[in-house]
């Protein structure tokens, strides 16, 4: 009688399972349908993705989901956030936990290629740097052999570390963490020397110090580190949304569309800002959203270079300079192609 | 025409399907079947969507380089290793934290075990409260404890705890020197395996007398003898080919000698407090299901009470003890997996960790950790199971 009941159980799961086949859906109507954007962000770093104290998301990386949002439904509230590790992060987008994954994610060619991902763009130029505490007198990363250096476990800083030490032959003890707090920690505990990390993440982090003034980033950069969105393969739909999504705002910036006169522009002569804000030429529906999609994003989110100086430049904490990050006509190589 | 009465003789053979030997049959064989047909449907459901995603898949990465630094090894490693290495270096890091854990935490068990039932107030009370505390704080926190309140309140390298310039303690470590084997140092090393088992002919000799004549020998003091005295003097015979390898500070931090980082005596220490609290339980548990009665009989037959404990109560208590014992000792090295929250190099930070992002392989890495821990809990369970079988009661 047991033996019984314990077959037809497992005939049942069986069937629930049968039924639960995966197949990889197209993303871009599942999103639509469920009516908001899954969105895997870090579990805390300043200027990227990090939550307040009333549990509002903010940051360079959480704009690229609002700006999403905003594109596909007119409102860019409509996302909902997932906090990832750096282990954590690839495995939940390939499993459609997350429609997106805008996390400080380098794009490299091993995981554009064999991940099953692709990344849809660059919104941060970045490099990976290191910090060290002032009384150490250190000048320069020629100095550092010998030292223990902190690092946070699963990224390409890893692997940078170690090629830079081994190109300068010098030697090094690597102490590894699980996530970004407790690197910061071990660094002000002196387990370690030395923090590396992209040299956007050591500004935040150096903030999070109990005395920022005595760490300072050395000035090596020993990497490039182009950060962006990633999504599934599988779905060109959803693909080319948020890549348009992130090359809209920097189009914004190089017209001059601003939140601010987003309303004014639209009523400008000009066909470039035209086709931006969907008034004449070129139609929403080759991305399948509605015509607005880019004049949602630049009033609720902004362009590139206010969404840049609100969440890591001068209007935040961090201060870090364009840079890199600048648009190509202004020294930087923000560019993107043209609307049209 | 009349029909054949049937024969009544014979009962009429039953119908096949109120059989239960047969019912039973078919239904082990369907369940058996549907066991089967799911994993397969698992496993091939797992592998065409890998495929329609385009994530790769396969154990080729084990072959590929590594390409980056690992705090503590047993094996020579570096960043050019491949990571089938990271992968072993990994695993002998898990082992090695597991094997320290289970040896400290039998230790502190069974003697907070044994206070606990001490007639003395205060050592009772002690023990209680220190298995209280520890068995109820979540594993987690006291890791972070042992790390983050203890070990970083140690000084830096250059202000270290220096015990007599050749052993140095900070926030890095405790670094000790090496030692530096000369050429001859296998004599010594011959000695030793000659003294060992010397010993143990020494012992079986002993017992053997000890049960034919009842003649006590002095086989502690004498072992110790051979075991130290044999090899020392092969030792000095050979000119002494040992030398050690001493830590110096050196730019940031010390070089040379071994180090003991501080990741691994956290998490030692964390695994073993927080086990031996278990242990310490059972331990009671299974002295006290030792009836008194039998300490009284030996008491009457003039056994000294640390012979009682040490010939009657703890091998029968042992037979209580050993298989809850088991399952603390495959709990800690279960447990020992919480070692990345503290940057401890085990399998899991490494292999399941840092390789797993690296390469993106999830399955087949969570595959091979999971078995791993599949393996060595089973190899626990065989040896304890045949620990257990060897200390059961003998019935002659």
């Amino acid at each position: 009688m047991k033996l019984k009941r314990i077959s037809l159980l497992a005939v049942a799961v069986a069937g629930v399972v049968a039924t639960g086949t995966a197949t990889a859906g197209a993303t871009f109507d599942a999103v639509k349908k469920k009516g908001f954007v899954q969105c895997g962000v870090s579990t805390g770093l300043p200027g990227f993705s990090v939550s307040d104290d009333k549990g509002n998301w903010k940051g360079i990386d959480v704009d690229a989901c609002r700006a999403v949002a905003a594109a596909l439904f007119g409102d860019a509230s409509k996302v909902k956030y997932t906090p990832l590790n750096a282990k954590e992060r690839f495995t939940a987008l390939q499993s459609g936990e997350i429609d997106m994954l805008p996390r400080n994610t380098t794009w490299t060619y091993t995981r554009d290629t064999s991940l099953g991902l692709n990344f849809a763009g660059v919104n941060y130029y970045d490099g990976q740097g290191f910090l060290i505490s002032k009384k150490l007198g250190v000048k320069s990363a020629k100095e550092l052999s010998g030292a223990a250096i902190c690092i946070q476990a699963g990224t390409t800083t890893e692997l940078n570390l170690a090629d830079y030490f081994r190109a300068n032959k010098m030697e090094y003890t690597a102490i590894t963490y699980d996530s970004s707090d407790e690197t910061i920690k071990g660094f002000e505990a002196g387990r370690c020397d030395v923090l590396t990390s992209d040299q956007s993440q050591l500004y935040a982090l150096r903030i999070k110090l109990q005395k920022p003034d005595d760490a300072v980033v050395l000035p090596e950069v020993i990497s490039k580190e182009p950060l962006g969105p990633v999504v599934r393969q599988g779905d060109d739909e959803w693909f080319n949304l948020v890549r348009w999504s992130l090359f809209a705002q920097i189009n914004a910036e190089e017209l001059g569309v601003t939140s601010a006169n987003v309303d004014e522009k639209a009523k400008s002569t000009d066909p470039n800002v035209q086709r931006l804000l969907g008034g004449e030429g070129v139609k929403g529906e080759f991305l399948g959203v509605g015509d607005k999609w880019a004049y949602n994003i630049i009033k609720q989110v902004g362009n590139y270079g206010e969404m840049f100086e609100r969440n890591v430049g001068q209007g935040s904490p961090l201060k870090i300079e364009r840079g890199l990050n600048a648009l190509w006509n202004k020294g930087g190589i923000q560019y993107a192609p043209p609307i049209r | 025409m009349a029909e054949p009465a049937p024969d009544l003789t014979r009962p009429a053979r039953p119908s096949r399907l109120t059989d239960p030997k047969f019912r039973a049959l078919v239904f082990q064989i369907l369940a058996t079947l549907t066991v089967v047909a799911f994993l397969v449907y698992i496993v091939h459901n797992t592998l065409t969507n890998m495929e329609q995603r385009g994530i790769s898949t396969g154990f080729g990465f084990l072959d590929r380089t590594a390409g980056f630094a690992i705090l503590q090894s047993l094996i020579p490693y570096s960043e050019t290793s491949t990571y089938g290495r990271t992968f072993v270096v990994g695993l002998l890091n898990t082992i090695l934290v597991s094997a320290l854990g289970v040896v400290c935490a039998t230790l502190i068990g069974f003697v907070v075990g044994v206070l606990r039932l001490s007639s003395n107030w205060l050592i009772k009370k002690l023990a209680t409260a220190y298995i209280e505390t520890f068995r109820n704080i979540p594993l987690l926190l006291q890791i972070f404890f042992w790390y983050f309140a203890i070990g970083f309140n140690l000084p830096g390298p250059r202000q270290s705890i220096a015990i007599g310039e050749t052993v140095f303690l900070n926030n890095r470590g405790l670094y000790v020197p090496a030692p530096v084997f000369g050429e001859g140092f296998g004599w010594t090393l011959a000695a030793i395996a000659v003294a060992i088992v010397a010993v143990i002919v020494l012992a079986h000799w002993a017992r053997r007398r000890f049960e034919l004549t009842g003649q006590s020998f002095h086989t502690v003091y004498v072992s110790l003898a051979i075991l130290l005295g044999l090899p020392l003097l092969v030792f000095v015979a050979t000119g002494a080919p040992l030398s050690w390898d001493m830590p110096a500070l050196q730019g940031f931090n010390f070089r040379g000698g071994l180090t003991v980082i501080p990741e691994l005596f956290a998490l030692t220490l964390a695994l073993s407090i927080y086990t031996a609290a278990f242990i310490a339980e059972t331990v009671r548990s299974g002295i006290q299901s030792v009836s008194h009665g039998q300490t009284e009989a030996a008491s009457a037959l003039g056994l000294r009470p640390s012979w009682t404990l040490r010939l009657v109560i703890i091998p029968q208590a042992m037979r209580v003890i050993i298989p809850p014992l088991t399952s603390q000792y495959l709990n800690l090295t279960k447990n020992s997996s919480l070692a990345p929250a503290i940057g401890y190099p085990d399998l899991v930070a490494v292999f399941a960790g840092t390789t797993l992002n690296q390469t993106g392989q999830a399955v087949e890495i969570i595959a091979i950790t999971m078995a791993v821990y599949l393996t060595l809990s089973l190899v626990i369970s065989l040896f304890m199971n045949w620990y257990n079988k060897r200390m059961a009661l003998k019935e002659r």
